[in-house]
């Protein structure tokens, strides 16, 4: 299929749609406008369903009801969205049902602007909303990866019976680059999809069924179960910490002097710096961790070259997955941090000139 | 030889977690033999609430989910968009509908949801110990309203049946009492019909219950009832607001 010039946030619409998400809610929010908008106008033509809910909160808890169902899911919307929504993703973590759900990232705290931003990685890999449980979370550097990722998202969620969210921000969200599409799910092979849930979802009783009484749910009023539920979903937490680790290395070599970490959109801008410093003859390597949850502490610490003097964190906040790295470095060179926050995006030059500073 | 006394299908065996004199049980049941009757449990889906009928999941025989507290309409609402080809109601009391999820009752009833709503209303929150909830009356003592509800300080109890009333969209809204054995009779019919209404696709379908609390509001059970007879029911009058299916808008 040739590719297409699309905007992020059209193309993860596509890209969910193809995976045979036919279940969409969300309420509308900048800067993720039009991926709410690309579903209003393609799901009925799938004969999916696209509602606009009266709340955030609506919405996920819309996902909760169709996720209970075993059906692919899908909501979105931008940072303050999100938070309204952790409610209803804590119940939906409890629950163990598996959804996508795309955060467009804008500046905060509170209503804070919607220009691009990373502030949301506290949130979206430490918590968020209450109790324990983890989302998987993932991090697109692209327009055609933030495309890919609806599939995938939905192929983990599928496996882990797990929410799973695409975190990207408006720079994504807004920006056009070409994609390339994977062909459309069949209507006959989206009602597989959904069949490979009937043992624990809500569905009919078929004739010639064994009766069901399955139960969606996050409650357990013993201590006794709930603390085996809470250590179950943490034995299956430290399978997705085993398995589902995915990271990009970029110009990581033995004689790099300094180590770069940055996800997502800030790490296209220290991509472009490094190219300019090797050129000028100065080795600089790079880890991008493209799932964010589960973290990939190994890849960072065994990307630390002999010669590494420094491992520098840029992000578009300041300084939340500097924590994760400082972890994974685990004290061996110093870690360093540069952001900027407000919705401001740096520059490469900003990011070379930060760098040479460590030659 | 006939069996006339029998545990209703749609009913499973885990005894009901409720307080002696309760009538929730009462409501369950009459929402389980017209599940019955009309030959839908295979198609059939719930929503629990928060509060006392939280484990409402465990005591319908058939797949069910619980929900966050006041957004069973929003779960139904996924669940019914999901799996057009079943039938889904939600349980809720009243500080659950009428509080935290006025919006989602609103705007469900608003779109015309094919779901059916059975709403419990007692005046007070049951489960958390007997705080002041939106249908508690005017002077009413509380946890939460110890010296009485001071309406000039909190307004007014919400008339629910009459605000839902207000939209284009429902199809069916009426509001019973389980005060009486009569009331259950009517009250029974009044279920009766939602389902159906539901089981027809006809749309939106609420179902108010004027109910008590014996235990929170400290009275006895048989008492409860007479108190709920002279207080609320010449607040919250009974009675249909809505029957596109008999012509009453």
């Amino acid at each position: 299929m040739a590719k297409i010039l699309m905007k992020g946030n059209e193309a993860v619409a596509e890209a969910a749609i193809r995976s045979g998400c036919r279940l969409y809610f969300a309420y509308p929010i900048t800067p993720q406008s039009e991926l709410i908008e690309y579903m209003a106008r393609m799901m009925p033509k799938v004969n999916g369903t696209f509602l606009q809910a009266e709340s955030e909160v609506a919405a996920i808890n819309m996902v909760y009801g169709a996720a209970g169902c075993g059906k692919r899911v899908m909501t979105s919307s931008s940072s303050p969205g999100i938070s309204l929504k952790m409610e209803g993703i804590s119940y939906i973590a409890g629950a163990e049902l598996p959804c996508v759900i795309v955060n467009v990232q804008r500046g905060g705290p509170g209503l804070g602007d919607i220009q691009p931003a990373q502030g949301d990685y506290f949130q979206a890999t430490k918590g968020g909303g209450h109790g324990d449980y983890r989302l998987i979370v993932m991090a697109p550097g692209s327009v055609q990866e933030f495309a890919d990722m609806a599939s995938e998202a939905f192929e983990l969620a599928d496996k882990y019976r797990n929410p799973v969210m695409i975190l990207a921000d408006g720079m994504l969200g807004q920006m056009m680059e070409p994609v390339e599409f994977k062909p459309a799910k069949t209507d006959a092979e989206i009602e597989e999809l959904g069949k490979q849930h009937h043992s624990w979802c809500i569905h009919p009783n078929e004739d010639g069924d064994k009766k069901h009484h399955n139960e969606i749910n996050s409650l357990e009023i013993d201590p006794l179960v709930l603390e085996k539920h809470v250590n179950e979903l943490y034995e299956k937490y430290a399978v997705i910490e085993q398995k589902e680790l995915r990271y990009e290395s970029f110009n990581v070599y033995d004689d790099n002097e300094i180590l770069c970490v940055a996800w997502g959109t800030a790490s296209r801008i220290v991509k472009s710096a490094i190219n300019e410093l090797k050129a000028a003859g100065k080795s600089v390597g790079m880890i991008r961790p493209i799932n964010v949850w589960p973290y990939p502490y190994e890849a960072v610490a065994k990307a630390i070259g002999p010669k590494v003097k420094k491992v520098y964190v840029f992000e578009l906040n300041t300084g939340q997955m500097l924590d994760d790295v400082k972890i994974a470095v685990s004290g061996k060179v110093p870690v360093d941090f540069w952001g900027k926050v407000g919705g401001i995006v740096f520059t490469p030059a900003e990011i070379q000139a930060k760098l040479e500073e460590c030659f | 030889m006939e069996k006339i006394a029998y545990r209703p299908e749609s009913l499973t065996s885990t005894p009901f977690t409720y307080c002696p004199g309760c009538l929730h049980g009462v409501a369950h049941r009459l929402i389980a033999e017209a599940i019955d009757e009309q030959g839908l449990i295979n198609q059939m889906t719930g929503v629990a609430p928060v509060g006392c009928s939280v484990f409402a999941y465990k005591f319908f025989n058939f797949d069910m989910a619980q929900a966050a507290h006041g957004r069973a309409p929003a779960v139904a609402t996924g669940i019914k968009r999901a799996r057009p080809d079943m039938h889904v109601f939600t349980y809720q009391g009243d500080g659950d509908l009428a509080a935290i999820g006025t919006a989602e009752i609103v705007h469900a009833a608003n779109r015309g949801e094919h779901m059916s709503v059975f709403f419990v209303n007692n005046a007070i929150y049951g489960m958390t110990g007997g705080q002041m909830a939106p249908t508690t009356l005017p002077e009413m003592k509380t946890t939460t309203s110890p010296y009485g509800r001071n309406t000039d300080d909190i307004g007014f109890p919400i008339r629910v049946s009459e605000l839902i009333a207000t939209l284009i969209a429902p199809y069916y809204i009426e509001r019973v009492s389980l005060l009486t054995p009569a009331d259950i009779i009517k009250a029974k019919k009044a279920v009766s019909k939602a389902i159906q209404y539901n089981k027809e696709g006809r749309g939106f379908t609420f179902v108010e219950f004027i109910s008590t609390c014996p235990t929170n509001w400290g009275i006895d059970p048989i008492k409860s009832r007479d108190w709920a007879k002279e207080n609320m029911l010449p607040f919250f009058k009974l009675g249909c607001l809505r029957d596109k299916g008999e012509g009453v808008e």
